[in-house]
């Protein structure tokens, strides 16, 4: 495959860059509406460019039953530090980079057309243009990169203007305050990003990913070394590796950022806190994954576990909130757990590496249908100017096609067929059953409590009791309306793409087959946990239509109809929610979030308690200075 | 000793003529045209500068005293862009009515200060070391008590000759151990004769201690913020970057070419000192509300860092202090350089007194924000780069604890500095700062600042640059 002949995805990193600075620089000379058409038309380039080197890299450059390769279609040395050990920048391209340009651009596409008509009017239109383009920009540059270095330098980038657009609203101290949380709890993990790179690159003395996951490189040939706590030096590493993924991809406990993220404005959360910034922590798994699996298994089982029990902790408080957003937000939280444990259980090579298929399937498909949800949920919010489901009701006659769309993200995250999520999700759950059967009945659960906590929200909004509106909603403009059209097409049929021939940790393509035995179980409970919310929340509607009415009348023939409420009401509400969702809510703001903020306020209670070093008085500087000199010679001259 | 020797040390000699031409030029000035000696002082300056990059002979002077290598010259280029940026950034300053009088004192006492340290740099021996050493301290003492009607500012000069003098004892007491255990002041034959004898390290304790007065290291610090905030702000970034540059520089030096054979015993002693100052450092600069403090205990924290790379010993550690150094004073000059206009034209010190600082001066903002990113190590801009080998540097001799607790301080320091930008672009200002316009050559000086602060980021042969001089323990 001639190298030259990919060199033009150069410019898919640097037309969102160019567009960035241009908005930026001489946003402010023209009409608000021209920022957005440049930083629109900028994404359509690159989304073009994307589509175009995927079909070439999956289908037209491909030679029938050989693996995909990864090469570097650009590099250039940008830090030259000794001869063997220097800082790249470049983009590579290999199974999950092209698929990841695909979802990045994809979404980051519909995202810009969207906010013409979401962001409309605001103040600073141009500036959230300029600021999307310089996130898509370092987005891409994450995924592209071609060396863990360029990766954690974007990886910062992301966060800087993840931080930009959270606190876009920077009149609202909330959304200042959650920029700044989100910011710093990111670095905060980064801090462990950072010293498992030094690590890994002074074990391998290579940043290079090609290298690094290369048979006979010197991460995978790499024995014995220093053993510290039980854990080689490759397990450290890559351990810390991950706690960098986690912040990024809000597992727990560094979730803590995500649910005060959607302080934001809607879009940003369709872009950054569902589809892509937020899954970058899987895509650094994943980059690195041979590593894992081959040299540092006992870290892969720690990416399972955290991902398996932060899936089914988001999965329980996602059922208590009212907050349309911060359902969605602790949803892409257990979403991205499922995603975590699949990579986590996966094994490397051939069917082995089943999880490592059907973890990037579940991002692939996530990434449309979560994105989906978030910008429906705009579009609700856009009309009735609420985020509380409470104050939400029977919208489906005002909001027609948000209406149909949601209905397809809820029904493709709950995991029915023929929609894309099912596949993805039975993937995930045949692997999780291969590897560990608690992992399995963790996901299995959340699986239902998927289809639960969406179907309330679903029934809560479109449904149910009729509300009184300041003013009649309307639907949204058509540029609001088509991406989410486009989008629930990409819901709808992501599933069919035969993924186990494109994305698999070696490259080469396996067989991957419906298990029965476990699709039409997860079916079941799905269905179960729609039926459950359906009896408790489309109950209030006050106006039942056919299909309402049909159902109703399903029930108002059973005999007991009013027992079997009592006991749905009963063990759900007095049971499940009260004893189980909602202490785990409250572990989860004063618990968590309180151990945060100790330290936090622990941090500045002792710079108080030291001030008193800090007298003004010379006689008392020349004293600590002495005693300072003497305890050094105490413990260095007498105790060391 | 012919005349070529003399091109030895030409950095000390231009400086030497360019104070004593001031001198003479200052007393032949009527007081009304004082103002002209800017310019020529700078252009000296300047001269000075570029002088310094030109290609000379390394070489040894009176009997090994004085020396010069490829690796000090660069040093003392280094501390020359700081000092130019300085002299730059004092323009507007120092043309104000207050000053009128006493502009060549400025520059004739910080050339003086500057001359102290190159001679220290280039010692050969304890003498000339701690001659240098002196040289350097006793016009900086003057400088902090430049504006000497103003309360704080004489208390600052009073305060720091005080410890100064206090630390310089300490430091000779420690020499004078060295003499007596080892024979000789000579750096070359110490290095012969050092041992873990529990009285060498007691002479390397005392050492140390007088240098991390120097450095401010906690506990040696407690001068730094009065002195900081009582001294003229312009004095106060030279303080910052250039004394504290200089002798972090020495201290280098001093522990890779004397006290090379035991390092594990300052290794641990300069372990515990980055310790302390990286926390009590971030801890005080958390809650300060005047800019100038604040940046004094955000400094103190960075020279924590500083002894990352110095403990190390290698050469890499060698690269990455400079390199840091370097960064540091280019990320440091631009905050302090915005704090020093902004003071200047207002009277203004107050962290609230920045709200809403974007909205009337965007310009002045973006490059306080740059420069605090920059001491906070985001990427991509220059700090990160210097932090990130000091923590190569350090992970690299498996201190990995050491590079654990200073990426963790690092990230508190990004709270704090993180308010400042917050103050400036969030916050809400009832009577913000107006919007206004600095001179030409003060401009020109925050333009450096920031230039350098980007093209560090991004220009590897910097660190190539330093990386072929350093040499490491030798």
């Amino acid at each position: 495959m001639p190298m030259n002949a990919y060199s033009y995805t150069l410019l898919i990193l640097l037309i969102p860059l160019f567009s960035f600075l241009l908005i930026g620089l001489t946003g402010h000379k023209y009409k608000p509406i021209i920022s957005g058409l440049i930083g629109t038309a900028g994404l359509l380039i690159v989304a073009v460019l994307s589509y175009m080197t995927a079909i070439k890299y999956f289908w037209t450059d491909h030679v029938e039953g050989t693996a995909y390769t990864s090469f570097k279609a650009f590099e250039t040395t940008w830090l030259h530090l000794t001869d063997n050990l220097t800082i790249n920048l470049g983009v590579l391209l290999d199974p999950i980079s092209v698929m990841m340009l695909v979802v990045v651009s994809t979404v980051s596409l519909m995202v810009h057309i969207y906010s013409l008509g979401y962001m409309k009017g605001e103040k600073g239109f141009a500036r959230f243009f300029a600021f999307l383009s310089l996130f898509s920009f370092s987005m891409l540059g994450l995924v592209l990169a071609t060396n863990i270095f360029q990766m954690y330098i974007f990886w910062e980038l992301v966060g800087v203007s993840s931080f930009l657009l959270i606190g876009f609203y920077y009149d609202k101290p909330s959304a200042v305050s959650a920029s700044k949380k989100a910011f710093i709890v990111t670095r905060f993990a980064d801090l462990g990003f950072l010293i498992g790179i030094l690590m890994l690159s002074f074990t391998t003395q290579t940043f290079d990913f090609q290298t690094l996951v290369s048979s006979d490189g010197p991460a995978l040939t790499h024995t014995g070394g220093a053993v510290f706590m039980g854990l080689s030096a490759m397990t450290w590493a890559l351990t810390f590796i991950f706690i960098g993924g986690a912040g990024k991809s809000a597992m727990f406990p560094l979730h803590i950022w995500l649910p005060d993220a959607m302080e934001g404005p809607t879009p940003v959360s369709a872009l950054i806190h569902a589809a892509t910034m937020v899954v970058a922590g899987v895509y650094l798994v994943a980059r690195l994954f041979p590593i894992y699996s081959i040299v540092a298994p006992d870290a892969l089982t720690i990416v399972a576990w955290v991902g398996g029990l932060s899936s089914l902790f988001a999965a329980i408080i996602a059922c208590t909130q009212n907050d349309i957003k911060r359902v969605l937000a602790y949803s892409t939280m257990s979403q991205i757990g499922y995603m975590m444990l699949a990579l986590g259980v996966s094994g490397y090579g051939g069917h082995d590496g089943l999880g490592f298929m059907a973890g990037n399937f579940h991002l692939f498909t996530h990434a449309m249908f979560k994105a989906l949800l978030f910008l429906g949920a705009g579009a609700i919010i856009h009309s009735v100017h609420s985020n509380d489901m409470r104050e939400m009701g029977n919208l489906r006659k005002y909001l027609p096609i948000t209406h149909i769309t949601f209905l397809i993200g809820c029904i493709t995250i709950a995991g029915i067929p023929p929609l894309s999520g099912f596949f993805s999700k039975d993937e995930i759950l045949v692997a999780a059953l291969h590897h560990n059967i608690y992992l399995f009945a963790i996901e299995f659960l959340v699986a239902g409590l998927t289809a639960f906590y969406m179907f309330r929200l679903y029934f809560n909004v479109f449904w149910g009791k009729e509300r009184h509106y300041h003013h009649t909603p309307h639907e949204s403009p058509l540029v609001m309306t088509i991406p989410l059209m486009v989008l629930a097409f990409g819901a709808i049929f992501a599933g069919f793409l035969p993924f186990s021939e494109l994305v698999t940790s070696d490259g080469l393509p396996f067989e991957a087959h419906i298990n029965y035995a476990v699709a039409v179980p997860s079916v079941l409970i799905a269905l179960v946990g729609i039926t459950v919310a359906f009896l408790m929340y489309r109950r209030t509607s006050a106006a039942p239509d056919k299909v309402a009415s049909a159902l109703g009348g399903f029930y108002r023939g059973a005999y007991h109809k009013f027992y079997i409420d009592e006991v749905y009401l009963f063990v759900t509400h007095k049971i499940i929610f009260r004893y189980i969702s909602q202490p785990v809510a409250w572990f989860d703001r004063h618990i968590v979030d309180g151990t945060m903020n100790l330290i936090g306020n622990t941090i500045e209670k002792s710079s108080y308690l030291i001030k008193g070093f800090q007298s003004g008085k010379v006689q008392q500087y020349g004293y600590v200075f002495i005693s300072g000199t003497i305890l050094l010679v105490i413990i260095f001259v007498y105790l060391w | 000793m012919n005349i070529y020797d003399f091109l030895i040390m030409r950095h000390e000699l231009v400086l030497v003529i360019s104070a004593l031409s001031l001198l003479i030029i200052d007393l032949a000035l009527k007081p009304e045209s004082k103002r002209h000696i800017i310019p020529i002082a700078v252009v000296l300056f300047a001269l000075n500068a570029i002088i310094g990059y030109l290609p000379t002979p390394a070489g040894i002077l009176f009997g090994g005293m004085y020396q010069s290598t490829p690796l000090v010259i660069m040093m003392k280029n280094v501390l020359n862009t700081g000092v130019l940026i300085i002299l730059l950034q004092s323009y507007g300053w120092l043309t104000k009515e207050e000053n009128k009088e006493k502009i060549a004192e400025f520059f004739i006492l910080m050339f003086t200060t500057l001359i102290g340290m190159y001679f220290m740099l280039s010692a050969g021996d304890f003498l000339m070391f701690y001659l240098g050493l002196e040289t350097a301290s006793i016009p900086l003492a003057a400088l902090a008590a430049y504006q000497h009607h103003r309360t704080k500012s004489a208390e600052a000069g009073i305060k720091f000759i005080l410890s100064s003098a206090f630390s310089s004892g300490i430091l000779l007491f420690g020499l004078s151990f060295i003499y007596g255990t080892t024979g000789s002041i000579m750096f070359s034959d110490v290095v012969f004769n050092i041992s873990d004898a529990p009285l060498q390290v007691l002479a390397i304790i005392f050492f140390i201690s007088g240098m991390a007065f120097k450095i401010s290291l906690v506990p040696f610090h407690l001068w730094t913020a009065d002195v900081y905030e009582g001294a003229p702000t312009n004095i106060t970034s030279y303080f910052s970057v250039i004394s504290k540059g200089a002798a972090s520089f020495m201290l280098m030096l001093i522990l890779f070419k004397v006290f090379s054979p035991v390092i594990h015993v300052w290794q641990d002693i300069l372990y515990a000192l980055s310790v302390a100052t990286m926390v009590v450092g971030n801890l005080f600069a958390l809650r300060q509300k005047n800019m100038k403090r604040f940046l004094a205990f955000s400094s103190i924290a960075q020279a924590g860092f500083i002894l990352l790379g110095i403990m190390v010993g290698s050469q890499l550690g060698m690269t990455s202090v400079i390199y840091f150094i370097l960064v540091y004073i280019f990320s440091n000059l631009g905050a302090f350089g915005v704090v020093s206009v902004i003071e200047n034209r207002t009277g203004k010190l107050s962290m609230d007194d920045y709200n809403g600082l974007y909205h009337t001066n965007p310009k002045l903002t973006l490059l306080m924000m740059l420069a605090v990113f920059s001491l906070a190590g985001i990427p991509p801009v220059a700090g990160f780069f210097g932090k990130f080998f000091l923590f190569t540097a350090a992970a690299s001799a498996g201190l990995y604890w050491l590079v654990f607790i200073a990426v963790l301080n690092a990230t508190i320091s990004l709270y704090y500095y993180l308010l400042v930008v917050k103050a400036m672009f969030i916050n809400k200002n009832e009577t913000p700062i107006e919007p206004f316009k600095s001179d030409m050559v003060t401009r020109a000086g925050l333009l450096l600042s920031a230039a350098g602060i980007f093209i560090l980021g991004f220009w590897s042969q910097v660190y190539e640059w330093i990386n072929n001089l350093s040499v490491g323990i030798f």
